[in-house]
């Protein structure tokens, strides 16, 4: 429990009747949330070892109304926290006591499909899951795919630019959008993007996707939609070493082959998902990847025997290829399930997502195996291969004075160990509170004002979502300043706010 | 005219300092190849071909960086010599205004410039990881990764990808690189109306015969008949597959012929460099293919010129017709028109950018402030400083 959030300001504290009230006016009935009772299920999102009620839970329904709630907390200096389906692991949701929390769950219409266009439109409410389903009987689908597909809504896939097993092919969630519709925190509601390609200005929607709720809400999403792919099949390969499964992955890439997924475990989490769901998985080996292809039949046939053949060289001792759906589905059903099976290895278990060079990964396990050693706590890993995007799984107990601390320090050390070896804090997860103050390790403090400053041109004074991502909230005049000459800009009929 | 010819990012700060004490405007330039779109200007060129060369390339990883200055010529003949590529498929501009081909990646990166691969690749936005860049402030950052997934920090290279040198002058840039497909064919239907071809290329690309792009040359266009064009790339056993599957997907919409390779691969190339149109004003509108053919059909009737690209979703439109009618109706589409060639006089009063709605011109106003506090890298070039508040 190491990070700090800012402190909450008492005198807005003192006014939730008032703002509770004001709420009301807004969004009446059950929109709105206030009794301590009530507000618990809102207290963390999926990064749970953080927990704060918050002080009011909003639950518009309309654009108008959460344009209204915006003006109404710009008006008041009021915080506000959005959320989806509060499923982050990086803490993006995690509620103030001195904020509203505009929860977006009531936006769970798919608006429009067309086909002719491949696009989505739908409210930010609706779930990863719910846009392939929309358009399956059509034989389409919405690429990326969060471990969380089920639960995590598409609203929050922008705020977090998600990925998946999928992304090296397929791209991540900023590859995938359109166009938003985005209230800003005064209540100026924006389009961004439509269903054109490359629109017209600076790519302001490139850089709302990812910006984890700091910069607007956002209340309509145009996704693009694919055709779902003709056949996937998957090889289950298990190596001797990392070394060896890692040189089979560059090799693969080397040849000209982009999988559809390639996915690393290591031994004990290979060895914790046999365990849990008896699929078959080797258990002599160091590491297993798993391999898919996707796409025509005569494709994947080609590609299943060109990487057999990698795979051979590379001193795989064990090879497995899925000739059906059931055979590929077991295949995943493991990987798939890495996370509650180390959860039934331990008693809690805190995932990190750092990426790397590739070349690097056995550097990389190396040293956090003597990480290991030194904390005192196991650690499982799971490995989106193809795009270099590690999820340790740190191994602890939250009952045992002391553990929850080590395993953050232990968390923190792998990822400065993936900025040291040239990577970065976190693929897909999103920065949140949980990476805030390890920023630094990848930014200066100049690239951070440089980014903090695109902040400022959204939201001035810091009302949305503030104490998420950047470490130190510097105010935007502070941050605004100029070196000036002898009292002058240059410029000075420049046209400026 | 001055220049500044930075030769390292020192030196690119040293200059965009300088400028800031003196008040200097600052037009960004690579090989000049977009020096014609825009109104015209009066600003310091800061030339940026001497921060040139590869700084690193590991082909297995995915990742390259190179200086901003380096030649894209270069760079696509360095990644096609370890079978890849920039996946989306980026350009010179030389051509479309006469000129040698002399663009380089920062230039083509900074105009967001992607090829017909863009309907099912990406664009440069898409490929950019990451960059270190001097800002309006004079000072040196960086922003992305030189990795190929990263969300850490916000997006920056995604604005960075079409600013046209407004925002900072990048160094370096880390782009994706991909595996250039092992064989590449091309299929074509003759003689549909645009209204057909544009419900053809959308059954293509709706298909999981995985179309890498998909193009319509209209009659007169090129051999007479009008051409829809459909490649199919990867490998061998793939690739033939897919060209048999095809003629059967597309069978409602007409007959479907292989061309041969090279016939195939010079057709691709004047897609890309919208060779066939060679009326003095060229626009390029964004819209949703859908709506591709009722656009060029009242614009075609006034004597327009036309292809398509991306499956529709680009039109190119050689037009000397009054750009009102033009951005109206690409509006009127659900899309927007840029103005990429035109002779002077309709440069100084037409912006080059289809503008945007007021809200959105503010927000990208205060965006610019925020990199650009003084205005440096404002020379004019798009008409568009008025404040939109």
């Amino acid at each position: 429990m190491s990070i700090q959030m800012p402190l909450p300001d008492q005198a807005v504290i003192a006014r939730k009747d008032e703002i509770v009230a004001a709420l009301r006016a807004i969004v009446p009935g059950e929109g709105v949330i206030s009794e301590p009772a009530e507000l618990l299920p809102y207290e963390s999102d999926g990064l749970t070892a953080y927990r704060q009620p918050p002080m009011v839970v909003v639950l518009p329904e309309t654009v108008e109304q959460v344009a209204r709630v915006l003006r109404w907390c710009h008006a008041q200096q009021v915080k506000v926290v959005p959320r989806g389906s509060g499923t982050s692991l990086s803490g993006g949701a995690l509620p103030l006591a001195d904020a509203v929390l505009l929860g977006m769950g009531k936006f769970k219409r798919v608006i429009e499909i067309d086909y002719h266009d491949r696009v989505a439109v739908v409210q930010p409410g609706v779930t990863n899951l719910a846009i392939s389903q929309a358009v399956e009987a059509e034989g389409f689908y919405y690429a990326p795919d969060p471990s969380s597909q089920i639960a995590c809504s598409i609203g929050g896939n922008v705020a977090e630019n998600s990925g998946g097993v999928h992304c090296l092919k397929y791209g991540l969630t900023t590859n995938n959008v359109l166009g938003v519709e985005l209230v800003l925190m005064d209540g100026e509601v924006v389009r961004l993007g439509g269903r054109q390609l490359d629109p017209a200005g600076l790519d302001l929607l490139g850089v709302i996707v990812g910006s984890e709720g700091l910069l607007g809400v956002v209340t309509e999403v145009t996704v693009r939609i694919l055709p779902k792919p003709e056949t996937a099949r998957a090889l289950l390969v298990g190596f001797p070493s990392a070394e060896r499964a890692g040189q089979c992955v560059a090799d693969v890439i080397a040849q000209g082959i982009i999988p559809a997924g390639m996915e690393m475990m290591d031994r004990r989490a290979i060895h914790a998902a046999e365990a849990f769901v008896n699929v078959g998985y080797p258990l002599d080996v160091e590491a297993l990847l798993i391999v898919e292809v996707d796409g025509p039949a005569a494709e994947c046939d080609y590609l299943i025997e060109e990487i057999a053949a990698i795979a051979k060289t590379n001193g795989a001792t064990t090879l497995r290829v899925s000739n059906d759906e059931t055979e590929r589905l077991a295949f995943w059903a493991g990987r798939k399930a890495a996370f509650p099976a180390v959860g039934r290895i331990s008693p809690d278990y805190y995932c990190m997502d750092g990426t790397i060079p590739r070349r690097r990964l056995p550097e990389v396990l190396r040293r956090m195996e003597e990480l290991s050693q030194q904390y005192g706590l196991g650690v499982a890993n799971v490995f989106h291969a193809g795009d270099g995007n590690l999820h340790p799984l740190i191994l602890y107990d939250a009952n045992q004075p002391g553990e929850l601390d080590r395993a953050e320090a232990f968390g923190n050390d792998i990822l400065r160990l993936c900025v040291e070896v040239g990577g970065v804090l976190t693929g897909e997860h999103g920065v949140g509170i949980e990476k805030r103050d390890l920023m630094p390790e990848m930014f200066t403090a100049t690239d951070l004002a440089h980014q903090q400053r695109v902040k400022c041109a959204f939201d001035p004074e810091l009302l949305l979502n503030p104490g998420k991502v950047f470490p130190t909230l510097h105010r935007c005049a502070e941050l605004g300043r100029m070196h000036v000459h002898h009292g002058q800009l240059p410029f000075p009929d420049l046209p400026r706010f | 005219m001055t220049e500044l010819t930075p030769q390292s990012i020192d030196d690119l700060r040293d200059a965009v300092a300088g400028a800031l004490a003196t008040g200097t405007r600052l037009e960004l330039r690579g090989g000049g190849t977009k020096a014609l779109i825009g109104a015209p200007r009066d600003a310091t060129i800061l030339d940026m071909r001497g921060l040139a060369g590869v700084i690193d390339y590991d082909p297995a990883e995915l990742v390259l960086t190179v200086g901003a200055g380096t030649p894209l010529a270069e760079i696509e003949a360095l990644v096609a010599g370890e079978g890849q590529m920039l996946a989306f498929e980026p350009w010179d501009h030389g051509r479309l205004h006469g000129a040698a081909p002399a663009a380089t990646i920062g230039g083509v990166v900074a105009a967001g410039v992607a090829g017909p691969r863009r309907v099912t690749a990406g664009s440069a936005r898409d490929h950019l990881l990451g960059f270190k860049a001097v800002s309006g402030r004079g000072e040196i950052f960086v922003a992305g990764a030189k990795v190929v997934k990263n969300v850490t920090g916000y997006d920056l290279p995604k604005l960075a990808a079409g600013s046209w040198g407004r925002l900072f002058a990048m160094a370096e840039l880390t782009l994706k690189v991909l595996p250039r497909p092992r064989v590449e064919a091309t299929l074509a239907i003759a003689g549909l109306e645009p209204g057909q071809a544009t419900t053809a290329m959308a059954a293509a690309l709706g298909s999981n015969a995985e179309v890498s792009a998909t193009a319509h040359l209209p009659a007169g266009t090129m051999q007479g008949a009008p051409l829809t064009l459909f490649r199919v790339t990867g490998f061998a056993p793939s690739v033939e597959a897919r060209c048999a599957q095809l003629p059967k997907i597309l069978a409602a919409h007409g007959a479907v012929q292989r061309l041969a390779e090279h016939e195939g691969a010079a057709l691709w190339d004047a897609v890309r460099h919208v060779a066939p149109l060679d009326a003095p004003t060229l626009w390029r509108i964004h819209l949703p293919p859908s709506r591709a053919a009722s656009f060029v059909a009242p614009l075609a009737a006034q004597g327009a010129r036309w292809m398509m690209d991306w499956g529709g979703g680009l039109v190119w439109l050689g037009w000397n017709g009054p750009a009102d009618t033009v951005r109206a109706a690409a509006e009127a589409a659900g899309g927007q028109a840029m103005l990429v060639r035109a002779p002077a006089a309709i440069w100084a009063t037409t912006p080059a950018q289809h503008p945007r709605q007021p809200g959105v011109m503010a927000i990208e106003h205060r965006v610019r402030l925020a990199f650009d506090p003084a205005g440096l890298f404002e020379t004019g070039r798009f008409l568009d400083l008025t404040n939109a508040d």
